[in-house]
């Protein structure tokens, strides 16, 4: 379809998401909105070919993923060379606000694989349903789903070091401690 | 101290993929919380030039290996 109003309006409100996604593939703010940038000049230069009426969010969120997997493989060999100063980089860009915590989750979120990592986000974060996220990845929703479980699983796994099994009790304690001090 | 007992096995009680639906729950919202934190910024300057210098007719972009020949053009008919 034709080049609009609303559908530029529409493409400019996803633009904040199609951000936070970009961020959460590469790792490095930078990259994210190079990446952001080059979804939009390919999504406008073939606009004719989205379908009116059909998901924009979704559209533009297959083109972001299929330029990153590309662009992926190609910085595979760059940091095979320049061992190290990657993996520095994708730690040195937190957002403005960027606690403790979001770091930590952050460097837990890069240790995944890349297939679950995005299915992860897509479904976890920016609110895609599992068919949606399915179509984006080019994969069957069952597909998706088990990715997804394999991701909680591993998040889990790094993140609360002591296993699922220590949490409630520890959780308890404390309540127990908090609650008797008083 | 009972309800404290009762909520622990509760959340002591694995769900979809052996995690506690506490667990879930914790990483739903730290994911969301690192994602909303970037949607939050909006739109960077760059990007609504982008699209509004796009949407002028005719102004088709631009695919090739570079970017940067828009610009010696602008001067010309």
């Amino acid at each position: 379809m034709p080049l609009t109003d609303s559908l530029r309006n529409d493409i400019l409100a996803a633009v904040p998401s199609l951000r936070a996604f970009a961020i959460s593939l590469s790792g490095n703010a930078d990259r994210a909105d190079d990446l952001v940038q080059e979804t939009l000049l390919r999504a406008l230069a073939n606009i004719d070919s989205f379908q009116p009426g059909s998901n924009l969010p979704a559209w533009l969120f297959t083109i972001l993923r299929n330029l990153f997997r590309s662009d992926y493989r190609k910085r595979r060999r760059e940091v095979e060379d320049a061992e190290g100063n990657y993996a520095k980089t994708l730690k040195t860009q937190p957002s403005q606000n960027a606690h403790l915590e979001f770091e930590e989750f952050r460097t837990a979120l890069e240790k995944l694989p890349q297939d679950q990592r995005e299915a992860l986000i897509l479904v976890g974060a920016s609110g895609f349903s599992y068919e949606d996220a399915a179509s984006i990845c080019g994969c069957a929703v069952g597909t998706i789903k088990s990715r997804v479980n394999r991701a909680r699983s591993k998040l889990a796994a790094l993140l609360y070091v002591d296993g699922a099994e220590d949490f409630g009790p520890d959780e308890t304690i404390r309540a127990v401690i908090g609650g008797s001090g008083g | 101290m009972k309800d404290l007992k009762s909520q622990a096995s509760r959340s002591t009680t694995p769900g979809k993929g052996g995690l506690t639906p506490e667990i879930q729950s914790r990483i739903g919202h730290q994911l969301r919380a690192m994602y909303d934190d970037v949607v939050r910024q909006g739109v960077p300057d760059r990007f609504a030039e982008l699209i509004k210098k796009l949407d002028a007719p005719g102004a088709t972009p631009q695919l090739g290996d570079e970017g940067g020949s828009n610009d010696n053009n602008n001067g010309r008919d």
